[in-house]
């Protein structure tokens, strides 16, 4: 086994808020890995730092032999990534939004145009490639960016929330493919889900985090037995304390929380 | 280099798509023009200083380029706001060459926009001084086209949000466009004017332009050019790098 992202000490503050407080880990190769935590837990910092998008404060990654720091360049032919918010150009149509993603990442123009089709077709906006974006429901546009995101088979694939308001079926179908890509071309998956039953049934490790720390990391197998629950939830349940905070908190506590999951969404 | 030609594409498809945006920026030039043109031409013409159409028209190509390019590489804010600059930062092409697609998207876009307006004056009346200048004309037009959306580019990779491109536009475009001698020559103006008048990129490009298209001109057509250019190369340089080490 090869290990493929390694994670050192890795820290990232804004001010005096810890946001990522000096978490390490380590992806292998091929791996399908989960990463939750609840809202504002620092996921979405932690893939930005990986993804070269913003700087660490501290600490090391290593990203397929390069660290996103230092030589951002060779990082970014390593990965692709679907964001956990819009990033699609509104005023292009679908198709020209997935041909200009083929370009930018050199997807030769038949291959490029045989996944497009192929894509499109998979997520059920064959029909609507030449409709600008912008007239797209939001589960349409959430589909599109996936699809955009699965057309030039990265060596590590981020996927931040990417089933985000999508309904079960669409889910579903989504992770299949998901899972059949990590299969046939050895990618390494790295998302992170608020649906804990999707994270049980597809990661092979999780990584639990909360309040800028990894609180565990595991199979979900050895997360339910070290907890002694039942099934994934009941697990980060436990791990995260939600639930003692819940029964336990005054009404300020609540009032904190809640503005901590509002602000975390953005 | 597919990042360059992804990037240009882009800008020109979404400035030919916007209906309003194309109206809103040729309206402004033609209302100026024709207002000002018509209005003060008499008054000029008494003034002993000849045909103000003929002495108007290149500066408000000038603006109505400068005017469309900043605004082209300021809408990077939007880009910012929807997201979409997420996408192609993590691409796995040089920053550079995306900013550089940008910038030479806007540039065609502001170039285009300044020869339609050339057209359209001289429907108004303005009849340029020969033809065989008219490319010049356009080359300097790009090259202003060039410098002021590097200018904005530059704006747009440090501006977090739209709230502070009043501020630009109040104490940036407007006075770079007075003092450019677009509306009338400096020549009578305070020593001290002119002096920041000389600091002006503007001013530059209507002089040169007016060298091209009505064959009068304050300085050395070849001067003008060469400051356009290298305040050009500056600028792009800084654009890039600003645009380099956009953090989200
Ligand atoms: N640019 C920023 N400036 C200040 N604080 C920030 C910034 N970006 C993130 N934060 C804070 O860092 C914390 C972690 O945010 P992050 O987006 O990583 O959470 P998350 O785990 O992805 O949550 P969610 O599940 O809601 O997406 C939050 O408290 C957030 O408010
Ligand atoms: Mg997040």
């Amino acid at each position: 086994m090869t290990i493929i992202i390694q994670v050192d000490r890795l820290l990232k503050t804004y001010g005096d808020f810890k946001a990522v407080n000096e978490i390490s880990f380590n992806v292998q190769k091929g791996e399908i890995f989960g990463f939750l935590g609840p809202n504002g837990a620092g996921k979405t910092t932690t893939i930005k730092m990986l993804t070269t998008l913003t700087r660490p404060t501290a600490g090391k990654v290593t990203l397929d032999g390069h660290d996103p720091a230092v030589n951002p360049n060779e990082a970014r032919h390593s990965f692709g990534i679907v964001f956990q918010d819009q990033s699609l150009d509104d005023e292009l149509t679908a198709w020209e939004n997935m041909e200009y993603h083929g370009m930018l990442y050199a997807v030769p123009k038949p291959l490029r145009h045989q996944r497009i089709e192929e894509l499109l077709k998979f997520v059920e906006l064959w029909d609507r490639k030449n409709d600008f974006v912008k007239t797209f429901s939001g589960g349409m546009k959430r589909r599109l960016e996936i699809a955009r995101g699965l057309l030039h088979h990265p060596t590590i694939l981020f996927l931040d929330e990417p089933t985000l308001g999508l309904d079960p079926q669409t889910r579903n179908h989504i992770w299949n493919y998901v899972c059949r890509l990590s299969k046939e071309e050895g990618m390494t998956i790295f998302f992170t889900t608020h649906y804990m039953q999707e994270a049980e049934d597809n990661a092979d490790r999780i990584a639990i985090m909360d309040h800028g720390v990894i609180v565990a990391q595991d199979t979900v197998e050895k997360l339910m037995q070290n907890t002694q629950t039942e099934n994934l939830e009941a697990a980060f349940l436990k791990l995260t304390g939600n639930e003692l905070r819940e029964e336990n908190s005054n009404h300020t506590d609540n009032m904190r929380m809640r503005r901590r999951a509002w602000t975390g969404r953005r | 280099m597919n990042a360059i030609y992804v990037m240009w594409m882009r800008q020109l498809k979404r400035y030919l798509r916007s209906k309003a945006r194309i109206v809103g920026s040729m309206a402004q030039p033609l209302l100026f023009l024709v207002a000002l043109g018509f209005g003060f031409g008499p008054i000029y013409a008494k003034a002993g200083g000849g045909n103000y159409i003929q002495f108007l028209t290149p500066g408000i190509i000038g603006m109505s380029i400068m005017f469309l390019a900043i605004f082209t590489g300021v809408d990077m804010i939007w880009d910012r706001e929807f997201g979409f600059l997420k996408e192609t930062l993590v691409a796995p092409v040089p920053r550079s060459q995306l900013v550089f697609g940008r910038m030479l998207g806007g540039a065609t876009v502001a170039t285009g926009q300044g020869i339609i307006v050339l057209l359209l004056s001289m429907v108004a009346g303005f009849r340029p001084v020969s033809i065989w200048q008219l490319p010049f004309a356009v080359m300097v037009m790009f090259l202003i086209a060039l410098l002021f959306t590097a200018f904005g580019t530059a704006i747009g990779s440090v501006m977090e949000d739209i709230h502070g491109f009043q501020l630009i536009t109040n104490f940036l475009v407007m006075p770079m466009f007075f003092l450019s001698g677009a509306l009338f020559p400096l020549d009578n103006l305070p020593t001290f004017v002119r002096y920041v008048a000389a600091c002006d990129p503007l001013f530059y490009g209507v002089d040169a332009m007016r060298s091209f298209l009505i064959g009068v001109a304050h300085m050395n057509v070849g001067l003008d050019i060469a400051i356009l250019a290298t305040i050009s190369f500056a600028l792009l340089g800084i654009g890039s790098w600003l645009f380099s080490r956009i953090e989200l």
